[in-house]
C-alpha cells in the first residue's frame, strides 16, 4: 500500500490562537473514501507566519509541501481531493 | 471560529507586539486604517464604520469604553498615555459600544413568507392566547396577545414561523439588558452579574470588556515582579503540556507561576468543613461560592438564597492570599476565562489585574513563543487533579465528595445530597429561587454561570 497523505496541522501558538485548535476534529470529519489514506497529525510551528504575516493563520501542510492558509476543515478536504487524491485511490 | 473572534484576537496580537516594540504610541492611530484600507471589502456597512469599531476595540484593550469618550477626535495615542499612567477605567467591566450596536428588534415570534395558509392551521389551534388568526390566506400574530411561547413554531409543518432573536437580551440570565430611546442596548449595572453572556452573544461585537492588558504589559516592561495566578480551567486551553505552558509564561515575562488549583484545594477543604457545620446547626441548604457571576446573581436577584451561599473564599482569593504572603511586592495577575473575575478582583486586595485566556494566547502569539517546542521541567508542586477539575461543571461537588470521603469517612456526619446548576439562564435562575424557598430536594447546590463550568467561559481560548 502506498504512503498515506500526511496532513500536518500547525500547533504553533499563533495558529492555535487563530483557530487551529478547531482543526483537530479533521480526522473524524474526513469522508469515508479519504479516511484510509490520510494521516492527520499536529506539528510544531510550520514557520508559515514569518514576518508577522499571521493574517492568514491557521496554516496546514499537506503531503509535506503544500501549505494551506486560512485553513478550515472543509478547505483542507477540498485541497486533498483536488491535488492529492486520485479517483483510483492513493496519492 | 467566527469573524468577530478572529478580528479581536488579531488586533490583540498586533497591539501587544507594538506595545513591546515601543512603537505603539506612534502607530496606534494608524492601526484601524492599516487593517481596513480603502479598497478593503467591509464587514459592516462601510470601511469607515469598520475602522471606527476597531478604534473602540483598541480603546477597550486599553481599558476605556465608548462612554469615556468625550471628544471624538481625541487620538488613541492619548488614551494609551493615560492607560500607561493607570488612568484608565476598569469599572464597570462591560461597556456597550452604541456605534456598533445594530439596534436589533425585540425578540419576537414572527410568521414568514413561507406560510401557505394551510387548511389544518395547527398554529391557530395550539396558541394558548388565541393570538393567531388567518388573514388574507396567511397566519398573522396579534402582537398585543402573543407571549412568545413558541408553540406555533413547533407545530408549523412548513417551518414558516420563526423566533426573531435579540441575542444579547436573550442571552442575559437576569434581565439586565434594556434599550435607550434611540433603540441602542444599555446594560443596567444594578442588575448585571458580569457573566459575559451578552459579550459572547452580540453578533456585532458591540459589547466590549475593559481590558487590563496595558497595566500588565507595562509592569512587565518596567521589569517589575509579575506573578501569574493561573485558573484551573487552563488545562485543554493551550497546545502542549501544562509544564510547557508555564515555561512559556516565564519566557513571556511572568516571574512566578501559581496554579490557582492550589487555591481550589483550600476552597475544597474549607467548603467541606463549612458544609458539615451548616448542616449540623440545622441549615437545609448550602450553595457553592466560587463562581463570581453566581455570587453577584444571588446578591442582586435572589436575596433569599444569600444566607445559604457558602462564605468560603474562592480559589482565586486563596491563591491571592498565598501569593501576597510569598511575594508581597509583586504585581498579581489572575489568568482565567472569566469576565466576572474582573469584578471579583476589584474587591480583592490580593489581585491587581485579571487577564483572559484569549489575551494570554495573544501575548504568547505576539511574542512568538512556540509552546509545544519548549523543553520544560516538571512542576515543583503540581496541584491535585481533583482541584484542576474544579473548573468543570460538577467539579466542585466531586472535589468536596472526595475531601469528605478521604478525610472524614464518618457515618455520623450529615450526608451530602448534591445538585447542579450547569449554566445560568432565566430558567435556572427561577430554579434557584425555588431552592431558596426550600421547595426542591438537595442540600448542596453547585452553581456555575457558564455551561460546562469555567471551561465554557466567555473568554476561553479553545471552545
Amino acid at each position: 500500500m502506498a504512503d498515506k497523505i500526511k496532513v500536518e496541522i500547525c500547533m504553533g501558538t499563533t495558529c492555535y490562537v487563530l483557530g487551529s485548535f478547531r482543526l483537530s476534529a479533521l480526522e473524524e470529519r474526513l469522508p469515508d473514501d479519504l479516511k484510509p489514506c490520510v494521516e492527520v497529525v499536529g506539528c510544531s510551528c510550520l514557520n508559515a507566519c514569518q514576518d508577522r504575516n499571521y493574517g492568514n493563520a491557521p496554516f496546514v501542510r499537506i503531503g509535506g509541501t503544500r501549505i494551506v492558509d486560512n485553513a478550515t476543515i472543509e478547505k483542507v478536504i477540498d485541497v486533498i481531493y483536488a491535488e492529492f487524491f486520485n479517483a483510483g485511490g492513493q496519492a | 471560529m467566527n469573524n468577530a473572534e478572529r478580528t479581536r484576537r488579531q488586533l490583540m496580537i498586533r497591539f501587544i507586539q507594538e506595545f513591546y516594540d515601543g512603537t505603539l504610541e506612534n502607530s496606534i492611530d494608524r492601526i484601524p486604517v492599516d487593517l481596513r484600507p480603502r479598497n478593503y471589502e467591509p464587514n459592516r456597512c462601510c470601511i469607515y464604520k469598520d475602522r471606527a469599531m476597531l478604534k473602540y476595540r483598541l480603546m477597550a484593550l486599553m481599558g476605556f469604553g465608548m462612554e469615556e469618550e468625550t471628544d471624538e477626535i481625541r487620538p488613541l495615542r492619548d488614551y494609551l498615555v493615560d492607560a500607561k499612567a493607570g488612568k484608565n477605567h476598569t469599572d464597570p467591566v462591560l461597556s456597550v459600544c452604541t456605534v456598533g450596536c445594530h439596534g436589533c428588534v425585540d425578540s419576537h415570534v414572527q410568521v414568514t413568507d413561507s406560510c401557505v395558509g394551510c387548511f389544518a392551521r395547527p398554529c391557530v389551534g395550539v396558541c394558548p392566547k388565541q393570538a393567531i388568526s388567518v388573514i388574507k390566506g396567511r397566519s398573522t400574530i396579534d402582537r398585543s396577545k402573543c407571549i412568545n411561547c413558541g408553540k406555533c413554531i413547533d407545530v408549523c409543518p412548513y417551518h414558516a414561523i420563526v423566533r426573531n432573536p435579540l441575542p444579547c437580551e436573550d442571552a442575559c440570565p437576569v434581565g439586565a439588558i434594556g434599550k435607550d430611546v434611540e433603540g441602542h442596548v444599555r446594560i443596567d449595572f444594578d442588575r448585571c452579574i458580569y457573566c459575559g453572556k451578552c459579550f459572547r452573544a452580540c453578533p456585532f461585537s458591540a459589547i466590549m470588556e475593559r481590558s487590563h492588558l496595558v497595566g500588565i504589559l507595562q509592569a512587565m516592561k518596567e521589569g517589575k515582579q509579575v506573578v501569574a495566578m493561573v485558573a484551573p480551567s487552563i488545562t485543554d486551553q493551550f497546545p502542549g503540556t501544562i509544564e510547557q505552558l508555564f515555561k512559556a509564561l516565564k519566557i513571556a515575562g511572568f516571574s512566578e507561576i501559581m496554579e490557582v488549583a492550589l487555591g481550589a484545594e483550600m476552597t475544597t477543604a474549607h467548603e467541606a468543613e463549612e458544609f458539615f457545620e451548616r448542616m449540623e446547626r440545622g441549615d437545609k441548604l448550602m450553595t457553592s461560592s466560587c463562581c463570581p457571576a453566581w455570587v453577584e446573581a444571588a446578591k442582586r436577584h435572589i436575596p433569599d438564597i444569600v444566607p445559604s451561599v457558602s462564605s468560603t473564599p474562592s480559589p482565586m482569593a486563596f491563591a491571592g492570599q498565598i501569593t501576597a504572603k510569598e511575594h508581597p511586592d509583586a504585581v498579581k495577575v489572575f489568568i482565567g476565562p472569566c469576565i466576572a473575575k474582573r469584578r471579583e478582583a476589584q474587591n480583592d486586595p490580593n489581585v491587581d489585574f485579571v487577564m483572559t485566556f484569549e489575551e494570554l494566547g495573544a501575548l504568547l502569539a505576539a511574542l512568538e513563543i512556540d509552546i509545544i517546542s519548549l523543553e520544560a521541567p516538571p512542576l515543583e508542586c503540581p496541584a491535585a487533579s481533583y482541584a484542576r477539575n474544579f473548573a468543570k461543571s460538577c467539579g466542585v461537588s466531586q472535589a468536596i465528595l472526595q475531601e469528605i470521603g478521604s478525610a472524614k469517612p464518618d457515618d455520623s456526619r450529615p450526608k451530602i445530597d448534591e445538585k447542579f446548576i450547569n449554566g445560568l439562564d432565566r430558567k435556572s435562575v427561577n430554579l434557584l429561587k425555588l431552592y431558596a424557598k426550600g421547595k426542591l430536594p438537595g442540600n448542596f447546590v453547585e452553581v456555575m454561570a457558564c455551561s460546562g463550568g469555567c471551561v465554557g467561559g466567555p473568554c476561553s481560548l479553545a471552545r
